[in-house]
Protein backbone atom coordinates (compact mmCIF):
# COMPACT_ATOMS: atom_id res chain seq x y z
CA UNK A 1 0.00 0.00 0.00
CA UNK A 2 1.34 3.46 -0.66
CA UNK A 3 1.71 5.47 1.77
CA UNK A 4 0.68 8.87 1.66
CA UNK A 5 1.96 12.29 4.15
CA UNK A 6 0.17 14.98 4.03
CA UNK A 7 -0.88 18.25 6.57
CA UNK A 8 -4.34 16.47 6.99
CA UNK A 9 -2.97 12.66 7.85
CA UNK A 10 -0.68 14.91 10.37
CA UNK A 11 -3.71 16.52 11.64
CA UNK A 12 -6.14 12.76 11.94
CA UNK A 13 -3.08 11.51 13.93
CA UNK A 14 -2.88 14.47 16.13
CA UNK A 15 -6.20 13.14 17.32
CA UNK A 16 -4.47 9.73 18.37
CA UNK A 17 -1.55 11.56 19.98
CA UNK A 18 0.74 10.67 16.94
CA UNK A 19 0.55 6.30 18.36
CA UNK A 20 -1.17 5.16 15.45
CA UNK A 21 0.81 5.93 12.34
CA UNK A 22 0.94 3.39 9.53
CA UNK A 23 4.64 1.91 9.70
CA UNK A 24 6.40 2.66 6.94
CA UNK A 25 8.05 -0.61 6.01
CA UNK A 26 6.62 -4.53 7.01
CA UNK A 27 8.76 -6.46 9.16
CA UNK A 28 8.35 -10.13 7.36
CA UNK A 29 10.49 -13.06 8.25
CA UNK A 30 12.23 -13.97 5.63
CA UNK A 31 11.76 -16.28 2.83
CA UNK A 32 13.41 -19.55 1.83
CA UNK A 33 14.06 -18.02 -1.18
CA UNK A 34 15.09 -14.88 -3.04
CA UNK A 35 15.97 -13.99 -6.55
CA UNK A 36 18.28 -11.52 -4.67
CA UNK A 37 19.69 -10.50 -1.77
CA UNK A 38 21.23 -7.37 -0.26
CA UNK A 39 23.35 -7.72 2.49
CA UNK A 40 23.20 -4.48 4.28
CA UNK A 41 20.74 -1.87 5.23
CA UNK A 42 22.12 1.14 4.51
CA UNK A 43 21.74 3.61 2.26
CA UNK A 44 23.42 2.45 -0.65
CA UNK A 45 22.17 -1.37 -0.13
CA UNK A 46 17.96 -0.09 0.62
CA UNK A 47 18.32 2.23 -2.05
CA UNK A 48 19.85 -0.95 -4.64
CA UNK A 49 16.86 -2.70 -3.79
CA UNK A 50 14.53 0.36 -4.65
CA UNK A 51 16.74 0.91 -8.08
CA UNK A 52 16.18 -3.07 -8.47
CA UNK A 53 12.45 -3.13 -8.33
CA UNK A 54 11.68 0.10 -10.23
CA UNK A 55 13.98 0.01 -13.16
CA UNK A 56 14.69 -3.43 -13.39
CA UNK A 57 11.68 -5.30 -12.31
CA UNK A 58 12.72 -7.78 -9.59
CA UNK A 59 10.96 -7.76 -6.40
CA UNK A 60 11.44 -10.88 -4.81
CA UNK A 61 14.15 -9.02 -2.76
CA UNK A 62 15.98 -9.36 0.40
CA UNK A 63 17.78 -6.70 2.02
CA UNK A 64 19.18 -8.27 5.53
CA UNK A 65 20.62 -5.71 8.04
CA UNK A 66 22.18 -7.19 11.53
CA UNK A 67 21.20 -3.89 13.22
CA UNK A 68 18.32 -1.05 12.42
CA UNK A 69 18.17 0.68 9.23
CA UNK A 70 20.49 3.03 8.94
CA UNK A 71 22.76 1.88 11.86
CA UNK A 72 25.74 2.05 10.11
CA UNK A 73 28.04 4.82 8.49
CA UNK A 74 24.70 6.26 7.01
CA UNK A 75 23.48 7.54 10.26
CA UNK A 76 26.92 8.24 11.34
CA UNK A 77 27.85 10.81 8.43
CA UNK A 78 28.32 14.50 8.61
CA UNK A 79 26.33 14.33 5.20
CA UNK A 80 28.46 16.40 3.18
CA UNK A 81 27.13 16.02 -0.69
CA UNK A 82 29.59 17.30 -3.73
CA UNK A 83 30.36 15.74 -6.98
CA UNK A 84 33.96 17.77 -7.41
CA UNK A 85 36.29 15.07 -8.09
CA UNK A 86 39.30 15.09 -10.35
CA UNK A 87 39.12 12.28 -12.89
CA UNK A 88 36.17 11.84 -15.24
CA UNK A 89 35.48 8.28 -14.26
CA UNK A 90 34.74 9.91 -10.25
CA UNK A 91 33.28 12.96 -11.81
CA UNK A 92 30.71 10.84 -13.97
CA UNK A 93 29.77 8.61 -10.56
CA UNK A 94 29.13 11.33 -8.01
CA UNK A 95 27.22 13.78 -11.07
CA UNK A 96 24.97 11.19 -11.70
CA UNK A 97 24.14 10.93 -7.85
CA UNK A 98 23.96 14.57 -7.47
CA UNK A 99 21.49 14.57 -10.17
CA UNK A 100 19.56 11.89 -8.72
CA UNK A 101 19.98 13.86 -5.24
CA UNK A 102 18.01 17.21 -7.17
CA UNK A 103 15.45 14.59 -7.55
CA UNK A 104 15.10 12.42 -5.05
CA UNK A 105 12.38 14.33 -2.55
CA UNK A 106 10.07 13.89 -5.73
CA UNK A 107 11.47 10.30 -6.69
CA UNK A 108 10.75 9.10 -3.00
CA UNK A 109 7.98 11.84 -2.12
CA UNK A 110 9.72 11.78 1.13
CA UNK A 111 11.72 14.72 2.07
CA UNK A 112 15.00 13.74 2.31
CA UNK A 113 16.22 17.42 2.96
CA UNK A 114 18.05 17.79 0.68
CA UNK A 115 20.11 21.42 0.84
CA UNK A 116 21.90 22.83 -1.78
CA UNK A 117 24.05 25.50 0.47
CA UNK A 118 27.24 24.86 -1.59
CA UNK A 119 30.57 23.21 -0.26
CA UNK A 120 34.01 24.49 -0.04
CA UNK A 121 37.57 23.37 0.12
CA UNK A 122 39.94 25.37 1.28
CA UNK A 123 43.34 25.98 -0.02
CA UNK A 124 46.02 27.13 2.98
CA UNK A 125 49.77 26.48 0.91
CA UNK A 126 50.93 27.17 -2.72
CA UNK A 127 50.36 23.56 -3.00
CA UNK A 128 46.90 23.50 -2.53
CA UNK A 129 46.13 25.94 -4.45
CA UNK A 130 47.63 24.82 -7.02
CA UNK A 131 46.30 21.04 -6.93
CA UNK A 132 42.55 22.71 -5.97
CA UNK A 133 42.77 24.86 -9.20
CA UNK A 134 43.56 21.83 -11.36
CA UNK A 135 40.70 20.32 -9.62
CA UNK A 136 38.30 23.22 -10.62
CA UNK A 137 39.60 23.04 -14.25
CA UNK A 138 38.81 19.04 -14.54
CA UNK A 139 35.43 19.72 -13.14
CA UNK A 140 34.82 22.57 -15.52
CA UNK A 141 35.61 19.85 -18.80
CA UNK A 142 33.64 17.94 -16.83
CA UNK A 143 30.37 19.83 -17.02
CA UNK A 144 30.32 20.41 -13.08
CA UNK A 145 29.91 23.49 -11.23
CA UNK A 146 33.17 24.45 -9.31
CA UNK A 147 35.00 27.77 -9.25
CA UNK A 148 37.74 29.04 -7.30
CA UNK A 149 36.92 32.01 -5.01
CA UNK A 150 39.39 34.65 -3.40
CA UNK A 151 39.86 35.17 0.35
CA UNK A 152 37.17 38.28 -0.14
CA UNK A 153 34.93 35.91 -1.61
CA UNK A 154 35.20 33.34 1.08
CA UNK A 155 34.73 35.90 3.87
CA UNK A 156 31.55 37.26 2.44
CA UNK A 157 30.12 33.82 2.71
CA UNK A 158 31.77 32.87 5.78
CA UNK A 159 32.37 36.36 8.07
CA UNK A 160 33.18 34.39 11.02
CA UNK A 161 36.50 32.54 9.21
CA UNK A 162 39.92 33.46 10.47
CA UNK A 163 41.64 34.03 7.45
CA UNK A 164 44.99 35.49 8.40
CA UNK A 165 46.28 35.04 12.14
CA UNK A 166 46.18 32.03 11.67
CA UNK A 167 49.51 28.82 10.87
CA UNK A 168 48.07 28.29 7.56
CA UNK A 169 46.60 31.28 6.32
CA UNK A 170 43.36 30.79 4.33
CA UNK A 171 44.76 31.67 0.74
CA UNK A 172 41.32 31.11 -1.53
CA UNK A 173 39.03 27.84 -2.08
CA UNK A 174 37.05 26.19 -4.60
CA UNK A 175 33.25 26.23 -4.35
CA UNK A 176 30.33 23.97 -5.52
CA UNK A 177 26.81 25.71 -5.36
CA UNK A 178 25.00 22.60 -6.13
CA UNK A 179 26.45 20.88 -3.14
CA UNK A 180 25.56 21.04 0.21
CA UNK A 181 23.92 18.10 3.02
CA UNK A 182 20.64 16.28 3.17
CA UNK A 183 19.45 14.50 6.10
CA UNK A 184 20.98 11.04 6.75
CA UNK A 185 18.60 8.50 8.01
CA UNK A 186 15.71 9.68 6.12
CA UNK A 187 17.34 8.86 3.05
CA UNK A 188 17.01 5.22 4.46
CA UNK A 189 13.41 4.71 5.17
CA UNK A 190 12.67 6.53 2.22
CA UNK A 191 14.69 3.88 0.20
CA UNK A 192 13.05 1.24 2.53
CA UNK A 193 9.84 2.91 2.52
CA UNK A 194 9.08 2.69 -0.95
CA UNK A 195 11.32 -0.61 -1.96
CA UNK A 196 8.95 -1.89 0.83
CA UNK A 197 5.86 -0.87 -0.98
CA UNK A 198 7.32 -2.54 -4.31
CA UNK A 199 7.93 -6.13 -2.49
CA UNK A 200 10.75 -5.74 -0.89
CA UNK A 201 11.84 -7.76 2.19
CA UNK A 202 13.71 -5.74 4.69
CA UNK A 203 14.74 -7.78 7.59
CA UNK A 204 16.71 -6.24 10.07
CA UNK A 205 17.60 -7.85 13.22
CA UNK A 206 19.43 -10.46 11.56
CA UNK A 207 23.02 -10.81 10.84
CA UNK A 208 24.81 -12.85 7.80
CA UNK A 209 27.00 -14.84 9.11
CA UNK A 210 28.61 -16.34 6.05
CA UNK A 211 27.84 -16.39 1.97
CA UNK A 212 27.53 -19.99 0.88
CA UNK A 213 29.12 -20.62 -2.17
CA UNK A 214 29.03 -24.26 -4.30
CA UNK A 215 31.37 -24.59 -7.79
CA UNK A 216 32.23 -20.98 -7.68
CA UNK A 217 28.56 -20.05 -7.84
CA UNK A 218 26.56 -18.32 -4.87
CA UNK A 219 23.76 -20.01 -3.13
CA UNK A 220 22.73 -18.31 -0.29
CA UNK A 221 23.65 -16.93 3.21
CA UNK A 222 23.52 -18.35 6.44
CA UNK A 223 21.75 -16.10 9.19
CA UNK A 224 21.10 -15.41 12.33
CA UNK A 225 17.55 -16.72 11.27
CA UNK A 226 18.83 -19.76 8.98
CA UNK A 227 19.73 -20.03 5.67
CA UNK A 228 17.97 -17.95 2.71
CA UNK A 229 18.84 -19.19 -0.92
CA UNK A 230 19.42 -16.90 -3.67
CA UNK A 231 21.47 -17.09 -6.78
CA UNK A 232 22.62 -13.42 -6.74
CA UNK A 233 23.78 -11.64 -3.52
CA UNK A 234 24.66 -8.54 -3.26
CA UNK A 235 27.31 -6.99 -0.31
CA UNK A 236 26.89 -3.36 0.22
CA UNK A 237 28.33 -3.76 4.38
CA UNK A 238 30.53 -0.96 3.99
CA UNK A 239 33.51 -1.52 7.26
CA UNK A 240 32.25 -4.89 7.39
CA UNK A 241 32.47 -5.51 3.60
CA UNK A 242 36.01 -7.68 3.54
CA UNK A 243 34.84 -9.81 6.71
CA UNK A 244 31.70 -10.96 4.84
CA UNK A 245 33.82 -11.25 1.51
CA UNK A 246 36.19 -13.50 3.21
CA UNK A 247 33.41 -16.20 4.39
CA UNK A 248 33.40 -16.22 0.55
CA UNK A 249 37.11 -16.80 0.36
CA UNK A 250 37.30 -13.53 -1.47
CA UNK A 251 40.12 -11.07 -0.77
CA UNK A 252 39.21 -7.46 -0.93
CA UNK A 253 41.97 -5.00 -0.74
CA UNK A 254 40.42 -2.79 2.09
CA UNK A 255 41.46 -1.50 5.03
CA UNK A 256 38.52 -1.08 8.04
CA UNK A 257 39.47 2.10 10.40
CA UNK A 258 37.01 4.34 12.40
CA UNK A 259 36.02 7.58 11.53
CA UNK A 260 34.53 9.88 14.20
CA UNK A 261 32.40 12.88 13.92
CA UNK A 262 30.82 15.34 16.87
CA UNK A 263 27.88 18.14 16.96
CA UNK A 264 28.47 20.71 19.64
CA UNK A 265 25.00 22.10 21.51
CA UNK A 266 22.75 24.40 19.25
CA UNK A 267 23.08 27.63 18.51
CA UNK A 268 21.49 30.79 16.35
CA UNK A 269 22.49 30.29 12.33
CA UNK A 270 25.97 31.16 11.97
CA UNK A 271 27.03 29.38 9.04
CA UNK A 272 25.31 28.54 6.16
CA UNK A 273 27.39 26.76 3.85
CA UNK A 274 29.38 23.95 4.13
CA UNK A 275 33.28 24.59 4.53
CA UNK A 276 36.10 21.66 4.40
CA UNK A 277 39.97 22.32 4.88
CA UNK A 278 42.17 19.03 4.03
CA UNK A 279 45.09 20.71 5.31
CA UNK A 280 44.08 21.78 9.04
CA UNK A 281 41.65 18.86 8.43
CA UNK A 282 38.54 20.55 9.84
CA UNK A 283 35.09 20.24 8.61
CA UNK A 284 32.05 21.82 9.35
CA UNK A 285 28.12 22.64 8.71
CA UNK A 286 25.21 23.76 10.57
CA UNK A 287 22.31 21.50 11.12
CA UNK A 288 18.70 22.87 10.44
CA UNK A 289 18.06 22.23 14.40
CA UNK A 290 21.51 24.57 15.01
CA UNK A 291 24.03 22.23 15.86
CA UNK A 292 27.48 22.71 14.29
CA UNK A 293 28.15 18.89 12.55
CA UNK A 294 32.38 18.64 12.82
CA UNK A 295 33.98 15.82 10.99
CA UNK A 296 37.35 14.50 12.21
CA UNK A 297 39.47 12.37 10.70
CA UNK A 298 40.25 8.75 10.66
CA UNK A 299 42.33 6.74 13.42
CA UNK A 300 46.10 5.38 12.21
CA UNK A 301 45.51 2.15 12.89
CA UNK A 302 42.73 -1.17 11.68
CA UNK A 303 39.81 -1.10 13.95
CA UNK A 304 36.13 -2.44 14.39
CA UNK A 305 35.44 -0.81 17.33
CA UNK A 306 32.84 2.04 16.65
CA UNK A 307 34.63 4.42 18.49
CA UNK A 308 37.82 6.52 17.28
CA UNK A 309 40.92 7.51 19.41
CA UNK A 310 40.99 10.90 21.41
CA UNK A 311 43.55 12.82 19.64
CA UNK A 312 41.67 12.60 16.31
CA UNK A 313 39.21 14.88 17.72
CA UNK A 314 41.16 16.85 19.90
CA UNK A 315 43.33 17.41 16.44
CA UNK A 316 40.04 18.45 14.97
CA UNK A 317 39.15 20.93 17.48
CA UNK A 318 42.55 22.97 17.67
CA UNK A 319 41.81 23.11 13.59
CA UNK A 320 38.41 24.30 13.93
CA UNK A 321 39.17 26.96 16.86
CA UNK A 322 41.72 28.25 14.59
CA UNK A 323 39.41 28.84 12.47
CA UNK A 324 36.40 29.74 13.69
CA UNK A 325 37.92 31.64 17.17
CA UNK A 326 33.95 32.46 17.84
CA UNK A 327 33.79 28.36 18.68
CA UNK A 328 36.09 28.91 21.63
CA UNK A 329 33.77 28.81 24.01
CA UNK A 330 31.19 25.87 22.96
CA UNK A 331 30.13 22.81 24.77
CA UNK A 332 30.37 19.32 22.35
CA UNK A 333 26.93 17.49 22.96
CA UNK A 334 27.92 13.80 21.04
CA UNK A 335 30.57 12.42 19.34
CA UNK A 336 30.54 9.28 17.84
CA UNK A 337 32.04 6.83 15.36
CA UNK A 338 31.76 4.45 12.27
CA UNK A 339 33.70 1.78 10.68
CA UNK A 340 34.79 3.19 7.08
CA UNK A 341 36.08 0.88 4.43
CA UNK A 342 38.92 2.68 2.77
CA UNK A 343 40.18 1.31 -0.51
CA UNK A 344 44.16 1.95 -1.76
CA UNK A 345 42.87 4.82 -4.43
CA UNK A 346 40.44 6.39 -2.51
CA UNK A 347 37.73 5.00 -5.12
CA UNK A 348 35.06 2.64 -4.72
CA UNK A 349 34.86 -1.19 -5.65
CA UNK A 350 31.37 -1.33 -7.65
CA UNK A 351 32.37 -4.84 -9.24
CA UNK A 352 31.76 -8.48 -9.83
CA UNK A 353 33.89 -10.96 -8.82
CA UNK A 354 35.62 -14.72 -9.14
CA UNK A 355 32.16 -16.08 -7.96
CA UNK A 356 29.20 -16.14 -9.74
CA UNK A 357 26.38 -14.01 -8.82
CA UNK A 358 28.45 -12.47 -6.11
CA UNK A 359 28.68 -8.63 -6.24
CA UNK A 360 30.39 -6.23 -4.41
CA UNK A 361 29.55 -2.30 -3.73
CA UNK A 362 32.07 -0.86 -0.84
CA UNK A 363 34.90 0.85 -0.45
CA UNK A 364 33.32 4.21 -0.03
CA UNK A 365 35.87 4.57 2.69
CA UNK A 366 34.78 8.42 4.45
CA UNK A 367 32.89 9.57 1.60
CA UNK A 368 30.28 7.65 0.43
CA UNK A 369 27.15 9.73 1.90
CA UNK A 370 27.14 11.99 -1.41
CA UNK A 371 27.53 8.79 -3.96
CA UNK A 372 24.12 7.02 -2.31
CA UNK A 373 21.69 7.37 -4.95
CA UNK A 374 24.09 7.24 -7.86
CA UNK A 375 26.04 3.75 -6.33
CA UNK A 376 22.62 2.29 -5.63
CA UNK A 377 21.20 3.00 -9.06
CA UNK A 378 24.36 1.63 -11.30
CA UNK A 379 24.83 -1.37 -8.54
CA UNK A 380 21.49 -2.26 -9.17
CA UNK A 381 21.91 -2.36 -13.03
CA UNK A 382 25.25 -4.12 -12.06
CA UNK A 383 23.52 -6.92 -10.38
CA UNK A 384 20.81 -6.77 -12.45
CA UNK A 385 22.87 -7.15 -15.71
CA UNK A 386 25.44 -9.00 -14.19
CA UNK A 387 27.78 -6.50 -15.93
CA UNK A 388 28.45 -2.89 -14.92
CA UNK A 389 26.86 0.00 -15.89
CA UNK A 390 28.95 2.10 -17.89
CA UNK A 391 29.11 4.32 -15.05
CA UNK A 392 30.75 1.71 -12.89
CA UNK A 393 32.72 -0.34 -15.22
CA UNK A 394 36.00 1.61 -14.06
CA UNK A 395 35.52 0.88 -10.58
CA UNK A 396 35.84 -2.63 -10.61
CA UNK A 397 37.86 -4.90 -8.79
CA UNK A 398 40.20 -6.20 -11.88
CA UNK A 399 41.60 -2.32 -11.53
CA UNK A 400 44.16 -3.79 -8.67
CA UNK A 401 45.71 -6.11 -10.96
CA UNK A 402 45.69 -3.92 -14.07
CA UNK A 403 47.07 -0.65 -12.35
CA UNK A 404 44.34 1.47 -13.48
CA UNK A 405 43.73 3.14 -10.57
CA UNK A 406 41.44 6.10 -9.99
CA UNK A 407 43.62 7.86 -7.91
CA UNK A 408 40.95 10.11 -5.83
CA UNK A 409 43.61 11.12 -2.39
CA UNK A 410 43.37 14.66 -3.29
CA UNK A 411 39.56 14.92 -3.61
CA UNK A 412 38.80 12.41 -1.16
CA UNK A 413 41.22 11.19 1.27
CA UNK A 414 40.66 13.88 4.31
CA UNK A 415 37.37 15.67 2.33
CA UNK A 416 34.16 13.51 2.60
CA UNK B 1 43.84 6.12 23.78
CA UNK B 2 45.21 2.37 23.58
CA UNK B 3 48.05 2.10 25.70
CA UNK B 4 51.32 0.28 23.87
CA UNK B 5 53.74 -1.54 25.23
CA UNK B 6 56.89 -0.53 23.42
CA UNK B 7 59.76 -3.20 23.70
CA UNK B 8 62.25 -0.75 24.21
CA UNK B 9 60.57 1.88 26.20
CA UNK B 10 57.23 0.53 28.00
CA UNK B 11 53.92 1.06 27.85
CA UNK B 12 53.16 4.91 26.18
CA UNK B 13 50.31 5.77 24.69
CA UNK B 14 49.04 5.30 20.99
CA UNK B 15 49.80 8.56 19.69
CA UNK B 16 53.34 8.01 20.20
CA UNK B 17 53.22 5.87 17.49
CA UNK B 18 52.47 5.56 13.44
CA UNK B 19 51.39 2.23 12.70
CA UNK B 20 52.80 0.46 9.86
CA UNK B 21 50.06 -1.87 8.63
CA UNK B 22 49.95 -5.87 8.44
CA UNK B 23 53.26 -7.56 9.86
CA UNK B 24 54.75 -10.53 8.20
CA UNK B 25 53.90 -9.39 4.12
CA UNK B 26 57.16 -10.68 2.27
CA UNK B 27 57.93 -8.68 -0.61
CA UNK B 28 58.05 -11.35 -4.02
CA UNK B 29 61.92 -12.33 -3.57
CA UNK B 30 62.03 -12.37 -7.62
CA UNK B 31 59.91 -9.41 -8.77
CA UNK B 32 60.30 -10.05 -12.35
CA UNK B 33 58.95 -13.42 -12.03
CA UNK B 34 55.78 -12.62 -10.59
CA UNK B 35 52.51 -12.16 -12.33
CA UNK B 36 50.60 -9.42 -12.50
CA UNK B 37 47.72 -10.79 -9.91
CA UNK B 38 51.01 -12.36 -7.42
CA UNK B 39 52.20 -8.52 -7.54
CA UNK B 40 48.53 -6.76 -7.21
CA UNK B 41 48.23 -9.09 -4.23
CA UNK B 42 51.60 -7.79 -2.64
CA UNK B 43 51.13 -3.99 -3.20
CA UNK B 44 47.26 -3.83 -2.61
CA UNK B 45 45.69 -6.70 -0.55
CA UNK B 46 46.32 -7.02 3.23
CA UNK B 47 44.39 -8.83 5.67
CA UNK B 48 41.58 -6.98 7.09
CA UNK B 49 40.50 -9.30 10.09
CA UNK B 50 37.43 -8.51 12.76
CA UNK B 51 39.64 -10.12 15.34
CA UNK B 52 43.26 -11.14 15.83
CA UNK B 53 45.73 -9.01 13.74
CA UNK B 54 49.04 -9.07 13.55
CA UNK B 55 50.93 -5.50 12.74
CA UNK B 56 53.35 -3.58 12.57
CA UNK B 57 54.10 -0.20 14.80
CA UNK B 58 56.70 2.23 15.18
CA UNK B 59 57.99 4.23 18.33
CA UNK B 60 57.88 7.80 16.05
CA UNK B 61 57.55 10.13 19.26
CA UNK B 62 60.01 7.91 20.99
CA UNK B 63 62.72 5.57 20.53
CA UNK B 64 61.97 5.13 16.90
CA UNK B 65 62.54 1.53 16.53
CA UNK B 66 60.05 -1.04 14.82
CA UNK B 67 58.40 -3.45 16.17
CA UNK B 68 55.19 -5.69 15.78
CA UNK B 69 51.99 -6.46 17.61
CA UNK B 70 48.97 -8.66 17.88
CA UNK B 71 45.93 -6.87 18.53
CA UNK B 72 42.27 -7.77 18.81
CA UNK B 73 40.90 -5.56 16.20
CA UNK B 74 37.22 -6.02 17.89
CA UNK B 75 38.33 -4.90 21.18
CA UNK B 76 41.46 -2.95 20.14
CA UNK B 77 43.47 -5.20 22.73
CA UNK B 78 46.73 -5.26 22.31
CA UNK B 79 47.37 -9.32 23.44
CA UNK B 80 51.20 -9.06 22.50
CA UNK B 81 54.22 -7.04 21.03
CA UNK B 82 57.06 -8.59 19.82
CA UNK B 83 60.60 -7.80 18.47
CA UNK B 84 60.57 -7.39 14.64
CA UNK B 85 63.38 -10.50 14.59
CA UNK B 86 60.70 -12.43 16.35
CA UNK B 87 58.71 -15.78 14.98
CA UNK B 88 55.29 -15.07 14.61
CA UNK B 89 53.66 -15.66 17.75
CA UNK B 90 51.36 -18.81 17.29
CA UNK B 91 47.53 -18.33 18.79
CA UNK B 92 48.30 -20.23 21.76
CA UNK B 93 50.99 -17.79 23.11
CA UNK B 94 48.75 -14.87 22.91
CA UNK B 95 46.57 -15.71 26.60
CA UNK B 96 48.07 -14.15 29.88
CA UNK B 97 47.95 -10.63 28.43
CA UNK B 98 47.76 -7.95 31.20
CA UNK B 99 47.79 -4.85 28.52
CA UNK B 100 45.28 -2.51 28.80
CA UNK B 101 42.85 -1.06 26.25
CA UNK B 102 41.96 2.83 27.00
CA UNK B 103 41.28 3.49 30.51
CA UNK B 104 38.01 3.00 31.82
CA UNK B 105 36.50 2.42 28.42
CA UNK B 106 34.25 -1.44 27.77
CA UNK B 107 36.71 -3.31 25.70
CA UNK B 108 34.25 -3.43 23.21
CA UNK B 109 32.80 -0.54 21.60
CA UNK B 110 29.17 0.22 20.64
CA UNK B 111 27.48 -1.59 18.40
CA UNK B 112 29.91 -4.63 18.47
CA UNK B 113 27.70 -6.65 20.88
CA UNK B 114 25.37 -7.60 18.54
CA UNK B 115 28.42 -9.25 16.10
CA UNK B 116 29.45 -12.60 16.22
CA UNK B 117 33.10 -13.10 15.08
CA UNK B 118 33.62 -14.53 11.60
C1 LIG C 1 31.94 10.01 10.89
C2 LIG C 1 31.68 9.83 9.43
C3 LIG C 1 31.53 10.95 8.61
C4 LIG C 1 31.28 10.81 7.26
N1 LIG C 1 31.04 11.93 6.51
C5 LIG C 1 30.68 11.82 5.22
C6 LIG C 1 30.30 12.98 4.48
O1 LIG C 1 30.29 14.11 5.00
N2 LIG C 1 29.96 12.82 3.16
C7 LIG C 1 29.98 11.60 2.55
O2 LIG C 1 29.69 11.54 1.37
N3 LIG C 1 30.29 10.47 3.24
C8 LIG C 1 30.63 10.55 4.56
N4 LIG C 1 30.95 9.41 5.28
C9 LIG C 1 30.97 8.11 4.60
C10 LIG C 1 29.56 7.55 4.46
O3 LIG C 1 28.91 7.55 5.70
C11 LIG C 1 29.59 6.12 3.93
O4 LIG C 1 30.45 5.99 2.82
C12 LIG C 1 28.20 5.67 3.47
O5 LIG C 1 27.22 6.09 4.38
C13 LIG C 1 28.18 4.17 3.33
O6 LIG C 1 26.86 3.73 3.15
P1 LIG C 1 26.55 2.20 3.06
O7 LIG C 1 25.08 2.07 2.88
O8 LIG C 1 27.45 1.59 2.06
O9 LIG C 1 27.06 1.63 4.46
P2 LIG C 1 26.34 1.59 5.93
O10 LIG C 1 25.38 2.69 6.12
O11 LIG C 1 27.46 1.45 6.89
O12 LIG C 1 25.53 0.27 5.81
C14 LIG C 1 26.09 -1.02 5.89
C15 LIG C 1 25.19 -1.85 6.74
O13 LIG C 1 25.61 -3.20 6.70
C16 LIG C 1 25.29 -3.78 7.93
N5 LIG C 1 26.05 -5.01 8.09
C17 LIG C 1 27.39 -5.14 8.29
N6 LIG C 1 27.72 -6.44 8.42
C18 LIG C 1 26.57 -7.14 8.30
C19 LIG C 1 26.26 -8.53 8.35
N7 LIG C 1 27.20 -9.46 8.56
N8 LIG C 1 24.97 -8.89 8.18
C20 LIG C 1 23.99 -7.97 7.99
N9 LIG C 1 24.23 -6.65 7.93
C21 LIG C 1 25.51 -6.24 8.09
C22 LIG C 1 25.64 -2.70 8.94
O14 LIG C 1 24.97 -2.89 10.16
C23 LIG C 1 25.20 -1.44 8.21
O15 LIG C 1 23.93 -1.00 8.58
C24 LIG C 1 31.21 9.51 6.66
C25 LIG C 1 31.38 8.38 7.46
C26 LIG C 1 31.60 8.53 8.84
C27 LIG C 1 31.74 7.30 9.70
ZN1 LIG D 1 60.10 2.98 22.10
Amino acid sequence: MKKKYSIFNIARNAFSNHENWQKMWRSPEPKKNYDVIIIGGGGHGLGTAYYLAKEHGLTNIAVIEKGWLGGGNTGRNTTIIRSNYLWDESANLYEHSLKLWEGLTHDLNYNVMFSQRGVMNLAHTEHDIKEIKRRVSANTLNGIDSKWISKEEIKKLVPIMNTDNLRYPVLGASFQPRGGTARHDTVAWGYAMRADEMGVDIIQNCEVHKILTENGKVIGVETSKGIIQSKKVGVVASGHTSVLAESAGIRLPLQSKPLQALVSEPIKPVIDTVVMSNAVHAYVSQSDKGELVIGAGTDGYNSFTQRGGFDVVENTIRAMVELYPVFGKMKMLRQWGGIVDISPDASPIISKCDIQGLYFNCGWGTGGFKATPGSANVFAHTVAKNEPHSINAAFSLDRFVSGKLVDEHGAAAVAH
Amino acid sequence: MLIINCPYCGPREQCEFTNGGEAHVARPSDPEKVSDKEWSEYVFFRSNPKGIYFERWVHSHGCKKWFNAVRDTSTDKVLKVYEIKDEKPSLADLENSNLTTPSGEPEVGSGNFTVRKI
